[in-house]
C-alpha cells in the first residue's frame, strides 16, 4: 500500500519537474533566443510591426501567459490523476 | 460551495463600484463642463479615493491572526491576480515606464519584458510550494526549508533583513510618488501631500491587515485600468480609428518611423542641432580651462550684478542675474561637474533622432553589442527579482489551494499584461502626436498644456521649449521634456476634459498607493512574526503578536514617510537596484530549497551572503552615485543588471557548501516531499 502511494507520488513529481523543465526551457529560449536575434529579425514584418519590436512590446508576453495557462492546465491534471490514484489505493 | 458563494458576491461588489466610480467620473465631468474650477477637480479625486480605501479598510478592520498576516487564506484566484497585479505596478510603472519608453525607444521594452515574464518563474518554481507550506511570510519559508545545526534562527534572521533592505528602499520611492503626485495635482506641498497618503496607508493596513490591503488593492487596480486605459483608447481612436490600441499603434509605428526619416533630413532641426553642439564646445573649452575659467566667470558675473544696479535696471533684470549668481558653482570642483553635465545634456541633443522601432542603435557593432547584452542582463535581473520580492511572493499565502495559487498566478500576469502592453502603445501614440503636431507649429501657437505642465515645477520644469534658432518654429531639438510627462499630459494631448487629467492622478495615486501598502505589511509582518514572535518571545499570545504587528507598522511607516520627505535622489535611484539585489539574495534560496533536496542551511546561508555580497560588491565598485565608476565593470553591464553576476554567485555558493557539508537532516527532506505535492 505505502509502497504504491510512493510511487505514485514519485511520478507525480517526476512529471512535474518534466514539465517545470520543458517551460523553463521555451521561456528561456525564446525571450533569450529574440533578444540575440532581434536586430536580424527586424527587418520581418508582423501585423504590420517590425517583429522584434512586437515580439518585445506585446508577443513575449502573450507568450509568458500562455506558458502559465499550460501549466496550469497540465499540473490540474496532474493532480487529478494523483488524486484518484490516492482515493483507488485505499 | 461557499467559496463559490464568496467570489459572486465579490463579482456584485466590485461591478457596483465599478459603476459607482464611472458615475462619479461623469458627475464630475458635468460639473467641469458647468465651470466647476480645475484645481477643485483635483482635489475632488485625491481626497475621495483616499476616503474610498480608508473606507475599505475600517469595513475590513480584523485582530485576528490569519485574516491580519494572510487574508484569511480564502481569496479567489482571480482577485489575489487583481490585487497582486495592483500591488506590483508602482507609482513608476503608471507614472514613468511610458516615459521610459518614449525616450528609449526600443531599449526600454526590456521593462516589459522583464516585468512580464518574471511571473514564468513565480508561477513554476514558487508561488505553488510556498502555498501549500502555507504560514506567514517568507523568512518562515526559508526558515522552515532551511533548518539544521545552526538552529532555526540564523536563516529568518538573514532573510528577515534582507526582505526588510529590500522592501524599505522601494516604499520609501512609493511615498515619495505620492508626494509628487499629490503636490502636482492639487498644488499642495510635497510634504502635506506624503502624509495624506500616508493617512490611508495607514488606516487601511493598521485596521485590517492583509485582509484590507486585498480589497484595497483591487479596488485600486480598477480604477489605475480606468485611468490608464480611457486616454490610450481616445489617442489611438484619434491617430487610426480603431479603439484597441495594442492592435492599432502598428500603424502608427510605422509612420513614426517616416515621420523620424524627415526629422533627421529637417534645416531647422540640423540648425538647432549645431547650436546644440556650440554650447557643448563652450563647456568644453571652460571645463579644460579650470580652474581659471570658474573664476573670470564667478568676477564677470559679480560685475554684471553691479553693473545692472549702477545702471538703474530693472527689479526683473537684477534679481534674473542674482539669482544666476547664487546658483553659480561654489568651488572648481563643482563646476567641473555641473559643467560635464551640461556638456553631456547639450551633446545628447545634438544627436539626430534615434528610430523608435530600432533595436540596440549604436553608432558601432561594438556598442550595438553592448546595449544588446545590456538589455538581456535586465531582462534576466528584472526577472529573476520578480520571482523574489518578498511582497509580491507572500500575496500567493492567500489563496486557498495549490490549484488555486497556480490560476492566480496566471490571473496577476493577465492582468499585468493588460497594462504592460497598453504602455508601448502609449508611448508611440503620444510621440507620434508630438512629431506630427507640435513640431512645426508656429510658437505663438503652443499647445496649452506646454505651458500649464511648464509652469507646475518652477525649479525642474518637466517639459520647457524654446525658440533656439529663432525662426519662430517649434523643432524637435528645442524642446526639453521629462518622460512622466508623457502620462500626466495625454489627457490633455489627446484633446480630453480635465476631468480625465485628475483621473490619471487618482490613477497614479492608486499604484504608489497599493504597492506601498503591499510593502509595508511586508516590512511591519517579518518583523513582528519573525523577529518578535519567532525568536524573542514565542509564547506571546496571538492577540499580542497582531498588537506589536500593527505598532510595528506605524513606526515603519512613519520612518518611510520621514526619508521619503528627505527627498533622496540616491535612494530612488536604488529602486532599480530592489530587483537585482532581491534576485541575489533570495532567488537561488527559494528555488533550490524546493527543486534541490540536497540544498542545506550552510549552503543557504553561504548563498545568500555571497550573492548579495557580489551583488552590492559589484552596484559599489560601478556606480557613479556610490563612488564607483564605469571603468571597473565586467564584460560593460550596467550597475544595474548587477544581479547577472550575484544570483550565479549564490547559486554556485549554495551547491558547493551544501556538498562539502553534511546532508540535511530526515524532517527537511520530509518537508521538501511535503511542499511538493499538491
Amino acid at each position: 500500500m505505502d509502497t504504491i502511494a510512493a510511487r505514485n507520488r514519485k511520478r507525480y513529481w517526476r512529471k512535474a519537474k518534466v514539465l517545470t523543465a520543458f517551460l523553463v526551457s521555451v521561456w528561456f529560449s525564446t525571450t533569450f533566443g529574440i533578444i540575440f536575434f532581434a536586430r536580424e529579425l527586424a527587418g520581418l514584418t508582423l501585423f504590420g510591426w517590425p517583429f522584434s519590436f512586437y515580439m518585445a512590446a506585446q508577443g513575449l508576453s502573450l507568450l509568458y501567459l500562455l506558458i502559465v495557462a499550460v501549466y496550469v492546465a497540465r499540473m490540474r491534471r496532474l493532480d487529478r490523476i494523483l488524486n484518484n490514484e490516492t482515493a483507488d489505493a485505499e | 460551495m461557499p467559496n463559490k458563494d464568496f467570489s459572486r458576491r465579490l463579482g456584485r461588489y466590485y461591478s457596483w463600484y465599478t459603476a459607482g466610480f464611472i458615475v462619479f467620473l461623469l458627475s464630475l465631468a458635468i460639473l467641469e463642463k458647468e465651470g466647476f474650477p480645475r484645481a477643485w477637480i483635483g482635489y475632488l479625486f485625491i481626497f475621495s479615493t483616499i476616503v474610498l480605501y480608508a473606507g475599505i479598510g475600517v469595513i475590513s478592520r480584523t485582530s485576528d491572526v490569519s485574516e491580519y498576516y494572510v487574508a484569511g487564506r480564502r481569496v479567489p484566484a482571480m482577485y489575489n491576480g487583481m490585487a497582486t497585479a495592483a500591488d506590483w505596478m508602482s507609482a513608476a510603472s503608471f507614472i514613468s515606464l511610458a516615459g521610459g519608453l518614449y525616450v528609449m525607444g526600443f531599449d526600454g521594452l526590456a521593462y516589459i519584458l522583464g516585468w512580464t515574464g518574471g511571473y514564468c518563474l513565480v508561477a513554476l518554481l514558487v508561488a505553488p510550494f510556498l502555498n501549500k507550506f502555507g504560514h506567514y511570510t517568507i523568512p518562515d519559508f526559508l526558515a522552515a526549508r532551511y533548518c539544521g545545526p545552526w538552529g532555526n534562527n540564523t536563516v529568518r534572521l538573514l532573510a528577515v533583513g534582507f526582505t526588510v533592505l529590500v522592501s524599505f528602499t522601494y516604499v520609501v520611492a512609493q511615498i515619495y510618488g505620492v508626494g509628487l503626485i499629490t503636490s502636482r495635482f492639487t498644488g499642495v506641498d510635497f510634504s502635506v501631500g506624503i502624509f495624506l497618503g500616508l493617512a490611508s496607508i495607514l488606516v487601511c493596513s493598521f485596521l485590517g491587515g492583509m485582509r484590507a490591503i486585498t480589497w484595497t488593492q483591487v479596488a485600486q487596480y480598477i480604477i489605475m485600468l480606468i485611468a490608464y486605459m480611457i486616454p490610450v483608447v481616445w489617442l489611438s481612436v484619434k491617430h487610426t480609428n480603431i479603439p484597441v490600441p495594442q492592435v492599432a499603434y502598428g500603424s502608427a509605428l510605422s509612420k513614426l518611423s517616416e515621420r523620424e526619416k524627415e526629422l533627421n533630413e529637417d534645416r531647422g532641426e540640423q540648425q538647432v542641432r549645431t547650436i546644440y553642439k556650440a554650447r557643448a564646445r563652450e563647456y568644453e573649452a571652460k571645463i579644460q580651462a579650470l580652474p581659471k575659467s570658474w573664476e573670470g566667470g564667478l568676477v564677470d558675473m559679480q560685475r554684471h550684478v553691479e553693473d545692472l544696479k549702477r545702471s538703474n535696471a530693472s527689479l526683473l533684470e537684477i534679481k534674473a542675474a542674482s539669482r544666476a549668481l547664487a546658483v553659480y558653482p561654489k568651488d572648481p570642483e563643482e563646476a567641473r561637474r555641473k559643467w560635464t553635465e551640461a556638456m553631456q545634456f547639450n551633446l545628447s541633443h545634438a544627436e539626430p533622432v534615434v528610430p523608435h522601432a530600432t533595436p540596440f542603435p549604436g553608432k558601432t557593432e561594438a556598442a550595438s553589442d553592448g546595449k544588446r547584452n545590456n538589455f538581456m542582463a535586465l531582462v534576466l535581473c528584472l526577472m529573476m527579482g520578480t520571482a523574489a520580492l518578498p511582497h509580491i511572493l507572500v500575496r500567493f499565502y492567500t489563496t486557498p489551494s495549490v490549484a488555486e495559487t497556480r490560476k492566480s498566478v496566471f490571473w496577476t500576469l493577465f492582468f499585468v499584461i493588460l497594462l504592460y502592453t497598453t504602455v508601448p502603445a502609449l508611448a508611440v501614440l503620444v510621440k507620434y502626436d508630438i512629431y506630427t503636431s507640435l513640431l512645426g507649429t508656429d510658437f505663438s501657437k503652443i499647445p496649452a498644456w506646454v505651458s500649464y505642465w511648464a509652469s507646475v515645477d518652477k525649479l525642474n520644469p518637466l517639459v520647457s521649449i524654446s525658440d533656439m534658432n529663432r525662426d519662430g518654429i517649434v523643432q524637435l531639438a528645442e524642446i526639453v521634456m521629462d518622460g512622466d510627462i508623457v502620462v500626466l499630459a495625454t489627457p490633455e494631448i489627446a484633446g480630453l476634459p480635465y476631468v480625465i487629467s485628475g483621473l490619471i492622478a487618482a490613477g497614479g495615486l492608486a499604484a504608489a498607493l497599493s504597492t506601498a501598502d503591499g510593502l509595508l505589511l511586508t516590512i511591519s509582518n517579518a518583523l513582528s512574526h519573525d523577529v518578535y514572535y519567532k525568536t524573542v518571545d514565542p509564547t506571546a499570545s496571538t492577540q499580542k503578536r497582531v498588537t506589536i504587528s500593527k505598532l510595528l507598522l506605524l513606526v515603519v511607516a512613519l520612518v518611510a514617510a520621514y526619508a521619503a520627505s528627505l527627498k533622496p535622489g540616491d535612494i530612488l535611484s536604488m529602486v532599480g537596484a530592489a530587483f537585482s539585489l532581491a534576485a541575489s539574495a533570495l532567488f537561488a534560496a527559494l528555488v533550490l530549497g524546493v527543486f534541490w533536496k540536497r540544498a542545506n542551511q550552510q549552503g543557504a546561508i553561504a548563498g545568500m551572503v555571497i550573492g548579495l555580497g557580489v551583488c552590492v560588491y559589484y552596484m559599489v565598485r560601478t556606480y557613479p552615485a556610490l563612488g564607483g565608476s564605469a571603468a571597473n565593470q565586467w564584460f560593460g553591464i550596467a550597475p544595474i543588471s548587477a544581479g547577472v553576476f550575484g544570483v550565479p554567485a549564490g547559486f554556485l555558493a549554495i551547491v558547493v557548501v551544501s556538498l562539502l557539508t553534511a546532508r540535511p537532516e530526515p524532517r527537511t527532506m520530509a518537508f521538501v516531499d511535503h511542499i511538493r505535492l499538491p
